[in-house]
Order: C-alpha cells, then structure tokens, then sequence
C-alpha cells in the first residue's frame, strides 16, 4: 500500500517536472506559426530555423564558444587550487576555496551587478571576452568541487608508493593523480558548460547590448511575441543538457558526484 | 594527501593563477560595487565619486519596503512549497536502484539547469490559452473555454517552485543518501509503518539539514529575476527586477549597487546561519 503511494507521488513528481517540457516539444512541432498544443500537423522547420536563420544561428555559436571558453577558464582556474589544497596543508588558503564558491551561492544579480561595474570602470564595457571571463569566474564552483571530491577520493597508499619509489611532485601529478582525477575534471567542465549555455543575467549585464547569447536572444524575442522557434531552441537546451549530464552518468559516478558517499550499495 | 605544509616558495606556485584571478575578477568587483552603492548619481552621466548614503537612505520609502516584504514572503513561499515535496521525493529517490536513481539525477540535472528564460517561457505556454493547460480540462469537461492563466501571482509562484525544486532535491540529496539505513529498520522493527516511521523518525533526525536546505532554497528564489517578469504582473516584481532595472534601464548604478550590497547582506546573514545549523548537525 504505502509503496504504491510511494511510486504514485515519485510519478506525479516526475509528471509535473516533464509537463512543460512536453507541451514545449509540442509545440515546436507546429506545421503553422502559431503555438498551440497538439500540435496541429507536423514539421520540423521550426528546427531548421535555428540553423538557417542568421540571427539563430549567430546565438546559438556565441553561446557555444562562450561556455566552451569559459568552462575551459573555470577548470584552470580550479584545478590548480584544489590541487594546492589538498598537496598543501594551509588553511588561509581555504579563503580562496571561500571565494570561488561565494559568486554561485549569491543571488546572481549581485555577481552580475559586480562584473558590470568592473568591466565599466576598467573601460571594457561591452566586449564579448569579458562575458568569457565573467562566466568563468561565477561558474568555478562546480569544477572546484568536483575535483575537490576527485582529489579527495584517491587511495593515499597509492601517491606513497609512487614518492617511495623515487618519483617527485610533477612524476606523481602527471603519472598518478591526473589518471584518477581526469573523469572529475570532465565532469566539472561539463556542469559549468551546460549553465554557462543557459545563463542570462550576467551576460546580460556585462555585454547584453553588444553580445547575443541564445538566453539573451530568446528574452528579446519573447518581447515581440511567441514564436515556435523558441520552442525549438528550448527543446535543443533541454537536448544538450540531458546529453551532457548523460555522458557524465556514463563515464564517471553521478550519485558520487552528488555527494551520495557510495552509490554500489542496491 | 600530507598534512605538510608548503617547504618552499615555489610550492605555492599552482596557488598564483588562481589566486590573481579570483582576487581581480570577484574580490575587486565586488569592491567596486561596495564603493559605487556611495557614489552620487548624476543625471545624463554615470556617476561620480563622492561618499553619500542617499542611495541607501531610499529603502526608507514605502515602495522600496514593499518590493523588499514581497521579495521575502515570495521567496519564503518558494522555499516551503519545494522543500515540503522534494524532502519525501528525494529520500525515496536515494533508496532507488541505482539505475533508475541515475535516470532520475540525469533528469533534475537537466532541468535544474535551463535558464530562467526557458523555465518562463515553457510556463507562460503550459499557462496560455492557444497550447495551456486549460484546454486539457475543456477536454474533459471541467471547463467551458480554454483561458490564460498568466501573469498572476499562481503562476509566478508555480514557476519558481518548478525552477527551485531540482535545486532543492539536489541540495536534500547528500544528507538522505548518506542517511544510516539501520534508523529506519529500528523504526520498522519496532513496528512503525514505513510512513510512520519516516515522520516521526527520518524528518526529526533530519530536522536541521532540512532548517538549512529551507534557507538555501530562500536564497536561491531571491536570486530570481526573469520568472517575475515573465509570469508575474508587475505588481509581482521582486528586489533582483528592481535592481536590474535601475542598474541598465533608470542607469542608476548607485542606487542598484546599494540594493545589491543590501541582498548580499541578506544572504549572507542567512547562508552563514545554514552553514552553522548544517555544522551542529555534523557533529551531533
């Protein structure tokens, strides 16, 4: 009995969570330009409009090369600080830890208010390298913890053994550790890729007149009415980010990732 | 690895890059914002240096104290509304087989992380009249016409709490993974039900991580500021619109500045309270 209400609720649950992303596939099936749902006819040139339309396309490859950019910058700027931390014993150098985790905990308006004012004041305002940067900076969380866990989660006995057999500092990052932690750092790039593609607000307000992100694009289009090309471009969101998030269950632990201590218990 | 400390100077090498960049790129922002929140406005301009409190003296007024109490008690809603569906959800997630536990994570990853501006848009078409939600019970009869049901504060608060509660069960999910399994058997032997038994025992044992996920979660609605606008009517705009708005729109960077340092604070007080709650419950 209490099962069924179990498994009951969790459906409910993932029912509500599916619904609007449905009713969005929906409707960016629509054979005609409105949005209505059941779709009426189908067609897939909503779709194409993404990638024949000059300003869709121009978007959607800003995003792509700014979150690739950008997740790129994260992880170097987090890899060699957890690297430190857990190599080192200092604890003042756990402010710096504080700081690369305090932008993504703030409301994000205040980091992005943050940026506009520094990228004013240093008379950068506008250009497309400091959204890259901006992001970069906001997003190093993600990388910072994971390879936090990584590092975390190797056997002590193992970087011993490779130090008594004569090995030094550089031979056991290269030959031991970076091994063992690669898949956390694939994983920590692709979360700060997925939410760099999706942020607004920083973008916005560090280069929203000059820059076109895809969020960026969608808002300014919703002000002049619904088309089904944003239901398509939304349907590509949810596409990438399921495909990313994917891959990392099949490469590396995601209950581990999540902070589960051991997910081979069931 | 060792509890050594650094030898030489060069061991502290790895340290400068990111050092430089968090320092530059967050610490002197964060600066400038502080220092601009007591610069004077100046009409057609920017601003310009001058050390005044006028910017903060405007939360005295009887507008700002109303968008500041709406921000908090929307915020709040947010919090109780998705703490209270995805604490039962997500222990009942955390004792999945691990396959469908991974499905699952898959899917709040994926949707936890879509822009405020997907999350708006895909609520405003759920809501409309043309493809909404209406028109299922026009279907079946409950209803004579498909209507709109947004903007309105319903809808606003829906689509926060849809926006906040992958976050939540994300956030809920390390504590009720790493939950002693053996309290719940306790509970059973002794006879409980298993809805008895995760009542009376779990959400007790649990009660402070749930007191700090409730203050994440606050936090995290505060931060909102696409999803007013986009379903909620003006009347429903929060702090982050509001500064927002006079930061690119009024180009009143004094004024947002200040606003912002006042939020900071806020959050600040209240992540500092959850980390202090989530630490006596580490070390009971």
């Amino acid at each position: 009995m209490s099962r069924l209400l179990a498994r009951l609720f969790m459906a409910v649950v993932g029912i509500v969570l599916a619904a609007p992303i449905v009713v969005v596939a929906g409707v960016s099936f629509n054979a005609q330009r409105t949005l209505t749902f059941p779709p009426v006819g189908f067609s897939l040139a909503w779709f194409g409009e993404i990638f024949a339309d000059a300003g869709w396309r121009g978007a959607l490859l800003t995003s792509l090369a700014i979150a690739a950019s950008s997740a790129a910058l994260a992880v170097a700027i987090a890899f060699p600080l957890a690297w430190f931390l857990w190599r080192w014993h200092a604890p003042w150098a756990r402010l710096f830890q504080v700081l690369g985790t305090a932008p993504f905990i703030l409301p994000p308006v205040i980091t992005a208010l943050g940026f506009l004012s520094f990228w004013a004041t240093a008379g950068f305002y506008g250009a497309p390298w400091t959204v890259v940067i901006s992001h970069a900076v906001f997003l190093v969380t993600l990388p910072l913890v994971t390879i936090t866990l990584g590092f975390s989660s190797i056997d002590p006995s193992l970087t011993e053994a490779a130090a008594t057999m004569g090995a030094d500092d550089r031979t056991v990052l290269r030959t031991v550790v970076l091994p063992l932690v690669t898949p956390y750092l694939v994983s920590g790039y692709a979360f700060a890729f997925v939410l760099s593609l999706n942020e607004y607000i920083i973008a916005y307000m560090v280069a929203g007149f000059t820059v076109e992100t895809l969020p960026i694009k969608i808002f300014n289009a919703l002000r002049y009415g619904y088309t089904p090309t944003m239901a398509a471009v939304t349907v590509f969101f949810v596409a990438a980010a399921a495909l990313v998030f994917s891959l990392v269950a099949r490469f590396g632990d995601l209950p581990r990732l999540l902070g589960a201590w051991s997910s081979r218990e069931s | 690895m060792t509890t050594a400390r650094p030898q030489k100077l060069a061991d502290y090498a790895p340290l400068v890059f990111p050092a430089v960049m968090l320092t530059v790129f967050f610490v002197v922002p964060f600066g400038i914002m502080v220092a601009v929140s007591f610069f004077r406005r100046v009409q057609g301009a920017f601003y310009e240096p001058d050390f005044v409190l006028a910017n903060y003296a405007r939360f005295l007024s009887v507008f700002f104290g109303e968008v500041l109490g709406f921000s908090l008690v929307l915020a709040a809603l947010v919090a109780v509304v998705a703490v209270t569906i995805a604490f039962p959800f997500t222990y009942l997630l955390a004792r999945l087989p691990r396959r469908r536990q991974v499905l699952w994570l898959v899917a709040l990853l994926s949707i936890v992380s879509l822009s405020e501006v997907i999350v708006g848009f895909a609520w405003s078409t759920l809501f409309s009249r043309t493809a909404g939600i209406t028109n299922v019970l026009v279907a079946l009869g409950l209803m004579d016409e498909p209507m709109s049901l947004s903007p309105s504060f319903g809808a606003l608060l829906t689509g926060l709490s849809y926006h906040a509660f992958p976050y939540t069960v994300l956030v809920l999910y390390p504590a009720l993974a790493r939950l002693d399994p053996t309290l719940m058997e306790a509970a059973r032997t002794l006879g409980a039900s298993p809805p008895c038994a995760f009542v009376t025992v779990v959400v007790p044992a649990l009660r402070n991580t749930i007191l700090a996920t409730l203050i994440m979660v606050f936090v995290f609605a505060l931060g909102a500021y696409l999803l007013p606008q986009l379903l909620g009517r003006p009347s429903n705009w929060t702090l982050s619109v509001l500064i927002t708005d006079q930061a690119i729109y009024q180009s009143n960077l004094p004024f947002a500045a200040a606003m912002a340092v006042f939020l900071v604070l806020v959050s600040l007080a209240l992540v500092g309270l959850s980390l202090l709650v989530g630490r006596k419950e580490a070390a009971q």
